[in-house]
């Protein structure tokens, strides 16, 4: 019961340093901004711990962080081998060749008007569905190991980005065609020197969606069929025989290779579109 | 005068021009039946209200329109053969840099599609930047720079491959006034000493009076020329000529003009 | 002369049909194998006649070989690419001529599927656009909170549905709530971090107006943030249904699952149902089309009534 008092407090505690912070005189700079929600997290895990602890929760229901970290700690070898077979293997390869073919596929549909229109709304259409659900079918075609899954990551991002890609090789205002056709340029000149660098600002925020989406599928698929490695498998298996302390150290490491994953095609477009408004702040 | 003299001194050539825009409201004449014969090293302006075809007309010289009737020669050659030969210039009614090159790279931008060499491509950026007066900042990017900074940059663009004729439209339209005469002044120094023919779209009359050597009056519904007047103004202009009764007669004869097409619409 | 709305109509049906033929023109090398097989046993001539050569040969030499058994492919019943008119055949006798309430009935599946969706997406938007409000108006939330929001964003927290279906089982809850509780979290963290963005939408000049008019914080919420927020928060709507489905469909995969559309996906997977896994993802096509659909029929009609919409 103790521990569920000072689980209250550390609660109190947290709260009240994080309002001295917002309403200090310090609210704006970096530090804060980076600290206040840093304290939040520290405090949401010391409360965790505490409560576990202190009310008992059995550890089939919900173990305490201490537990998850040393099982991730004592982990580190399988962790490996299932984030390089489900992010490396899967998600990644899949979400180089979807982005990729999304891309060509836009320059395409950019440039024949006729499939724009018919294409365009389909590809809005399908990038709303729940592909997911081509798991079965693709763990069907292309066997249990990583190529299925890196195949549903395709189909998973090719839409969104290519919707994304679209409507930025769209972006160059009137007057900017026009510059350009008054300098007579080729198509392909256009394409290169107006048309890409004005899309990037889009073709970024596919990609970063994509992300996502990438291990996403690449994580969910494994839910249908998978070798006896991989984030998924381990995930449903340990579930099964509920070490939840090993499905939470792989979600940690999901959470850990999104947020990386994200941040370093965040990193990369901050130098692409250093331009841009909304990059300028 | 033989057929061969003309064509050397005439640099636009307008005769019966139409142009009619199909819309969901049916069609618009944006313009009927104009004639107009511009010489070489002249400064025309295209002034009147909004609707009334100017900046149609420009667009029709600089190959962006194409007219629905009568024939437009623009250096002998058709509009289209015109614009292939990168026979002109265009500067937009904004900037129109883009942000994600530098001042110095923008200005390349014609100079690389059109196939220059590296080093002369550095020398005319070096020239041209010298020529609008923007030394020094051909490293920055555009969204560093002032508005007017950054329209005399497009200027600097435009003269950036040395085409003979300088299209403008409404180019410092969205400047204020102060930045906009001192513009002016430096566009009149620049057309000195170039020697290009400049056609210059406007809707301000003491501009298009200061500037001009020929003033364009057109009048809308259907977008068409009431007046063209030849300006008695000397070629050297201080700012100060504005003040002079010669200027005031020529501005009141636009204004009257301007009056007249509008007269038309009751 | 064509109007740009008939043009635009017959490039999505031209599209559409260039994708069926291509689907149909697929099933030929996916299930030439399976099909000689077949035709072999019952009797039929096939080229070349060991089963072991026809395996080691490609698709494409088989189907040029036996062209006889073309029509074969689009037929067979587990093939590997069923074709369109079998999937359609197949949602037809599952909707139509099956009562709602039979355990093979897709709208009974589908039903399933979509009362944990929409139960899920109510409570999650919902809750959504509290914490949105709440961040808006609370400086110590925003920095606290608002960074591990987006920071969600980036993650796929889609791993933790099979841990909160066992989790949940093990005390007891089951049934709808488990899935419910899947598909509320996934479209709670988009409906924030869109609802705070557009109730920050208004510009200084529009929050300034309010101020000379000495309004109250919130007469300028209900006068002025949340009208503004309405684009933005049916985008994010329409991104949070489309994931709370997701969610649902994921939360019945891992307890073996005996409805849902999730449950005929894996079934048809462990059986090799083909026609019925695609039957079943067609379901969740049109489930989720008409979701969409729906909300963006009523962000028309808000956003017009609003007048922030033509």
């Amino acid at each position: 019961m103790i521990l569920v008092l000072f689980a209250i407090v550390v609660w109190v505690l947290g709260w009240w340093l994080n309002s001295r912070l917002a309403s200090g005189p310090y609210a704006d700079t970096r530090l804060v901004r980076f600290l206040a929600p840093f304290i939040f997290g520290v405090t949401i895990i010391v409360i965790w711990e505490l409560l576990v602890r202190g009310l008992e929760v059995s550890l089939v229901i919900l173990p305490a962080p201490s537990v998850i970290a040393v099982r991730f700690a004592n982990s580190l070898p399988i962790l490996w081998e299932d984030f390089v077979q489900t992010i490396i293997k899967g998600a990644f390869s899949g979400y180089i060749i979807g982005c990729f073919a999304a891309f060509l596929m836009a320059i395409a549909v950019d440039r024949w008007d006729f499939l724009r229109l018919g294409l365009l709304p389909v590809g809005n259409f399908v990038a709303a569905l729940p592909i997911v659900g081509t798991a079965p079918i693709l763990v069907m075609w292309f066997g249990f190991d990583w190529h299925s899954k890196a195949a549903v990551v395709v189909v998973m991002v090719f839409f969104p980005m290519l919707v994304n890609t679209v409507a930025g090789l769209r972006e160059a205002t009137a007057m900017q065609r026009d510059l350009m056709e008054t300098y007579a340029a080729t198509y392909w000149q256009s394409f290169l020197k107006l048309r890409l660098p004005a899309a990037m600002p889009f073709i970024f925020n596919g990609l970063k969606i994509s992300t996502t989406l990438a291990l996403i599928g690449a994580i969910v698929a494994e839910f249908f069929g998978s070798p006896t490695l991989g984030m998924g498998f381990r995930i449903s298996t340990s579930v099964g025989q509920l070490s939840l302390d090993m499905v939470w150290a792989e979600i940690v490491v999901a959470a850990l290779a999104g947020t990386a994953f994200y941040g370093l095609v965040a990193m990369i477009e901050k130098a692409v579109t250093f331009w841009h408004p909304s990059q300028r702040g | 005068m033989t057929n061969n003299s003309r064509q050397q001194t005439c640099i636009f050539e307008a005769a019966h021009l139409d142009l009619t825009f199909q819309t969901n409201d049916g069609p618009i004449h944006a313009l009927k039946d104009v004639n107009l014969t511009v010489d070489k090293g002249e400064f025309v302006s295209f002034i009147g209200p909004s609707g009334c075809g100017k900046t149609t007309f420009l667009r029709c010289i600089a190959a962006l329109e194409t007219p629905t009737g009568g024939t437009l020669t623009v250096n002998g050659m058709t509009p289209d053969e015109a614009r292939r030969n990168r026979a002109y210039g265009y500067v937009f009614q904004a900037a129109g840099l883009y942000p994600w090159r530098t001042i110095a790279k923008n200005i390349k931008l014609p100079l690389e599609i059109m196939g220059y060499s590296t080093a002369e491509q550095d020398e005319r950026v070096r020239s041209v930047l010298e020529l609008v007066d923007l030394e020094g900042f051909g490293g920055k990017f555009p969204w560093q720079l002032s508005g007017g900074m950054q329209q005399r940059a497009s200027i600097a663009r435009a003269l950036a491959f040395d085409a003979d004729i300088l299209l403008m439209d409404e180019p410092f339209g969205a400047l204020d006034e102060i930045v906009r005469d001192h513009l002016n002044e430096q566009l009149l120094a620049l057309w000195a000493r170039t020697e290009k023919t400049i056609g210059f779209v406007t809707h301000s009359i003491p501009e298009a009076v200061y500037l001009s050597t020929k003033i364009v009056v057109m009048s809308p519904r259907p977008g068409r020329i009431t007046d063209v007047i030849d300006s008695p103004l000397p070629k050297e202009r201080p700012l100060d000529i504005r003040d002079t009764p010669e200027f005031i007669e020529v501005a009141h004869r636009v204004r009257e003009g301007l009056r007249a097409g509008h007269a038309d619409d009751e | 002369m064509m109007s740009d709305g008939f043009k635009a109509i017959w490039a999505v049906l031209t599209v559409l049909a260039v994708i069926v033929v291509l689907w149909y023109a697929a099933c030929i090398p996916m299930n030439i194998k399976g099909v000689l097989t077949e035709q072999e046993r019952a009797g039929a001539e096939v080229q070349p006649t060991s089963a072991k050569d026809r395996r080691d040969m490609s698709e494409f030499g088989l189907v040029l070989n036996n062209s006889f058994a073309i029509p074969a492919t689009w037929e067979q019943d587990r093939p590997r690419l069923p074709a369109p008119h079998q999937v359609a055949i197949e949602i037809w006798e599952t909707t139509v001529q099956k009562k709602i309430t039979s355990k093979r009935s897709l709208i009974y599946h589908g039903w399933v599927t979509l009362s944990a969706t929409m139960l899920g997406f109510v409570i999650g938007t919902g809750l959504g656009i509290l914490l949105a409000v709440g961040i808006v108006h609370s400086r110590v939330m925003d920095l606290s909170v608002m960074p591990w929001a987006i920071v969600s964003q980036t993650i796929p927290i889609i791993a933790l549905a099979p841990m909160i279906i066992v989790v949940l089982y093990s005390v007891g809850i089951q049934g709808i709530i488990p899935k419910a509780v899947i598909s509320a979290y996934l479209s709670f963290f988009p409906v924030v971090v869109g609802m705070v963005k557009g109730l920050r939408s208004p510009d200084a000049m529009q929050l300034d107006l309010l101020r000379t008019y000495s309004a109250s914080r919130s007469q300028g919420f209900w006068k002025l943030r949340l009208p503004a927020s309405m684009p933005y928060l049916f985008t994010s709507l329409k991104i949070g249904i489309a994931a709370s489905l997701v969610g649902a469909i994921v939360g019945e995969l891992p307890t073996g699952a005996v409805a849902g559309l999730g449950a005929r996906l894996l079934a048809g997977s462990y059986y090799g149902q083909t026609v019925q896994i695609w039957s079943a993802l067609f379901a969740a096509a049109i489930l989720a089309a008409c979701l969409v659909g729906l909300l963006g029929l009523v962000e028309r009609t808000v956003l017009k009534r609003m007048g922030m919409a033509q």
